[in-house]
């Protein structure tokens, strides 16, 4: 029985790559750590290799095929007591794929492709008459050019930013385009450059510091917090820093406890901060845009799942997206549901899963943590009498537990249940696939709590 | 076959003892003028913490309160060696730089009272006051965070093409903080046109360099990043304001940053609440009477044949200029309350 050869995945967040190039033609003899085949993500570039031995019997999908799902069969691969005629019986599920091994156990949280343009509350309304679709990733990359293109005074400055193009390829072609006067590559330090991002801020540049991770931020706390957070109240109002630190925030895929926390809470929990966290490529583009110009340092969090995910964007480069206004992205009338960076998606499944049982959820994009759009939680609580908040992040002092504060003083005579939390488990991210979808907010738990506050069983 | 370079031939290229250096030039030779500088911006810094330090007794200044007597020398001769646009940013002893940097001596003290007349409007007190006007960036607080920031500084003449360069002051307990080594990674990287001014003052708080520091020449800290070190008498102005040019012309030449090793003394505690235990009074005592910076210019301007009569003069006029900030500080009224909830962030 032929080895079927399966599209592997490059990275743990992979779901589908193009199969750019097959290097062993149907025939030809294959020995293990022999090349077979080149494929590509956004990000990267990578060979196939075969570990077992056989001829190559046919490939299964052509050169140049791009959206080729993970673990999609690509190639048969013949053994040496087969032949040709082999090709045709049922094929052996084997994988003969080292790479393979971090195949995702998740399916996409979010629907591929294009999502329908959101109902807007808010005058970022009109830009929505002429959009294309982007990725997230490119949405990123669009509007810190058009920033860079605009002001002399921005710059780039991270870990790969340059010559790598990004380890996310967020930056990709800034290099080229502005050249390595604009577009640094550090060392590997973050509390160095972090200080002296926050330096060069004070004497009046702009930085964009990117984090390879939040989670390496925590080498540079001291400086973003204690330097460029505080000074402009510690200086009667005279050393503004005009910064925005960007990276991927919270969890990827099966990157364990060290890789995977959710920093919002942390950064939100600081006066001194403005804190975004959005979903969609387009308030990807317009809060960043937003946060460039911003006076003020900026902890802009990115989500690595949602780098690849398309949504319409709009082309006037003009559109911004003001920080401090949450988004209405399903109106309903039943319940409220809280979300921001990768959990809004989670939350929209929940709703369409809630619809189906006859229960009318209504989504709001938080987009901002710090300041908070608490007249947009409070408005959506006073039609639907019913909230329930979603993190990824941990449940203690989380930004759950600040909007079941302010909703018992902002809107306590509205509620007709107790405020839901949902968030991540109190726990460090576990590795093991199991787990880690254990610790992770799911549509499901969304739909219980949703149900709850519905007294709906 | 590859020498194996001895500790004292790899040594030389990097760091020159001052002393060392100078004995086959001319010693440098201030004009009169501008010792009288020296002397007058000295002793203002001189008087000036005198003051804080009894208003501090007497619980008109709060918090902590680092003083710099002792160390005047530093800043007043590295002041003289930068031009205009050139940048300075210090730690939490930071009385002395912002005296030095031209800001005013009513707007420090008022500041140290916690008043609204203050640098800071009365919010950041003794060890975070700023001057944009001035081009002092702080007065910080955290030990060492300075010194990337005023890498950024530097980083930033270099990207606008200034003329200038940053005067980063660290002490020599900072000088063990892993960020001191990331800045100077990314400085000698990068050509930055920064000075690092090591304030070796021997106590980092109550811990004497020798027991806190393994290898205890700080010029020769940027070795291993190939950056120029040099140990300096930091008693002395004129020899820091030589040192200073030297190191000005070297970094504003593209050449990338400089160490400036200052050998100093504080005659005072850490702060005001140092137990005194980790030294002795003769030690003190004996740097205050041997190489007290002040006296070192006293006896240059003596030997210019400036007369006591003009000294005093000027004395007078420091003491005016001190009991008017301490006036100043103690009738500007508090911040009113609604600052409270300004300069947290700026208007977008």
């Amino acid at each position: 029985m032929p080895i079927q050869i399966l599209m592997p995945a490059l990275s743990p967040t992979m779901t589908e790559g193009t199969l750019a190039k097959w290097l062993k033609a149907e025939g030809s003899a294959v020995e293990p750590g022999d090349v077979l085949a080149e494929i590509e993500t956004d990000k990267a570039t990578m060979e196939v290799e075969a570990i077992e031995e056989g001829t190559m019997g046919r490939h299964l999908v052509a050169e140049g095929t791009e959206n080729v799902a993970v673990n999609t069969p690509i190639a048969l691969l013949l053994t040496d007591s087969e032949d040709v005629s082999a090709l045709d019986q049922s094929p052996s599920p084997v994988p003969d794929v080292a790479l393979a091994s971090a195949t995702p156990t998740q399916a996409p949280a979010e629907p591929r492709g294009a999502l329908p343009t959101p109902a807007l509350d808010t005058d970022e309304e009109r830009f929505f008459a002429a959009t294309q679709i982007q990725t997230v990733r490119e949405a990123l990359r669009d509007a810190m050019a058009e920033e860079m293109r605009k002001d002399e005074l921005v710059y780039v400055m991270g870990e790969e930013v340059g010559e790598y193009q990004g380890a996310y390829k967020i930056t990709q072609g800034l290099l080229q385009e502005f050249g390595d006067k604009r577009v640094i590559d550090t060392p590997i330090t973050e509390h160095g450059f972090v200080g002296l991002a926050v330096g060069a801020a004070f004497g009046s540049l702009k930085p964009i510091i990117e984090f390879m991770t939040f989670n390496f931020s925590m080498q540079a706390i001291d400086q973003i917090i204690n330097s460029a957070a505080k000074t402009l109240y510690m200086s009667g109002g005279q050393m503004g820093c005009p910064i925005v630190f960007r990276g991927p925030n919270g969890a990827a895929s099966r990157v364990a406890a060290q890789h995977s926390q959710d920093y919002t809470s942390w950064y939100a929990h600081c006066p001194g901060l403005k804190v975004v966290a959005p979903w969609s490529a387009a308030d990807a583009k317009g809060l960043l845009k937003s946060a460039i110009r911003d006076p003020n340092p900026v902890i802009f969090l990115e989500n690595e799942v949602l780098y690849g995910q398309s949504f319409e964007v709009p082309t006037d480069s003009d559109f911004t997206v003001p920080i401090g206004r949450a988004k209405v992205v399903r109106p309903g009338a039943d319940v409220t549901v809280t979300a921001f960076s990768i959990m809004v998606g989670k939350a929209l499944e929940a709703a369409e899963m809630l619809a189906g049982e006859g229960i009318d959820a209504e989504v709001i994009d938080l987009r901002s943590i710090r300041p908070l759009d608490v007249d947009a939680i409070v408005r959506s609580v006073e039609k639907t009498n019913r909230i329930v908040s979603v993190e990824e992040g941990w449940p203690t002092c989380g930004v759950g537990s600040e909007i079941a504060a302010l909703m018992m003083e902002r809107a306590f005579d509205h509620l007709d249940a107790p405020v839901a939390r949902i968030a991540g488990e109190d726990v460090p991210m576990p590795y093991a696939a199991n787990l880690e979808q254990l610790a992770l907010p799911q549509p499901e738990s969304i739909v219980a709590a949703a149900k709850s506050v519905c007294y709906r069983e | 076959m590859a020498k194996p370079a001895t500790r004292a031939a790899s040594r030389r290229p990097i760091a020159r003892k001052g002393a060392k250096a100078k004995r086959g030039m001319n010693r440098p030779s201030p004009t009169r003028e501008e010792l009288i500088n020296f002397y007058r911006d000295m002793l203002l810094i001189r008087r000036f913490e005198e003051k804080a330090g009894q208003m501090y007794g007497m619980g008109l200044i709060g918090g902590f309160c680092h003083l710099y007597i002792g160390q005047e020398a530093v800043v007043v001769g590295m002041q003289a060696a930068i031009n205009e646009a050139s940048t300075v940013v210090t730690s939490y002893r930071d009385h002395g730089h912002m005296l030095a940097c031209g800001m005013e001596s009513r707007g420090v003290m008022a500041e140290l009272t916690g008043r609204v007349g203050g640098y800071s409007k009365g919010k950041g007190g003794s060890m975070h006051m700023f001057s944009r006007e001035k081009n002092f960036f702080g007065g910080h607080g955290i030990v060492a965070a300075q010194v990337p920031i005023g890498t950024g500084l530097a980083f930033g003449h270099k990207y606008k093409g200034e003329d200038a360069v940053c005067l980063t002051y660290l002490g020599d307990g900072a000088a063990n903080q892993g960020q001191v080594y990331e800045s100077f990674n990314m400085a000698s990287l990068w050509k930055l046109p920064c000075i690092y001014v090591i304030e070796n003052n021997k106590y980092a708080m109550g811990t004497a360099v020798s027991r806190g520091t393994a290898g205890t020449s700080l010029a020769e800290r940027g070795a291993a990043y190939g950056i120029v070190g040099e140990e300096i008498d930091g008693m002395d102005v004129v020899a820091v304001k030589a040192a200073g040019e030297k190191a000005v012309a070297y970094a504003s030449s593209g050449k990338g940053p400089y160490i400036l090793e200052m050998k100093t003394y504080r005659y005072r505690g850490h702060s005001m609440s140092d137990p005194a235990k980790y030294r002795t009074k003769d030690e003190v005592n004996r740097m205050r009477q041997e190489h007290d910076p002040i006296d070192n210019v006293k006896a240059r301007l003596a030997e210019a044949g400036v007369s006591d009569d003009e000294l005093k003069a000027i004395d007078r006029d420091i003491r005016a200029t001190v009991t008017e900030a301490a006036d100043f500080a103690q009738s500007s009224p508090e911040p009113d309350p609604s600052e409270l909830y300004t300069d947290i962030l700026i208007e977008a």
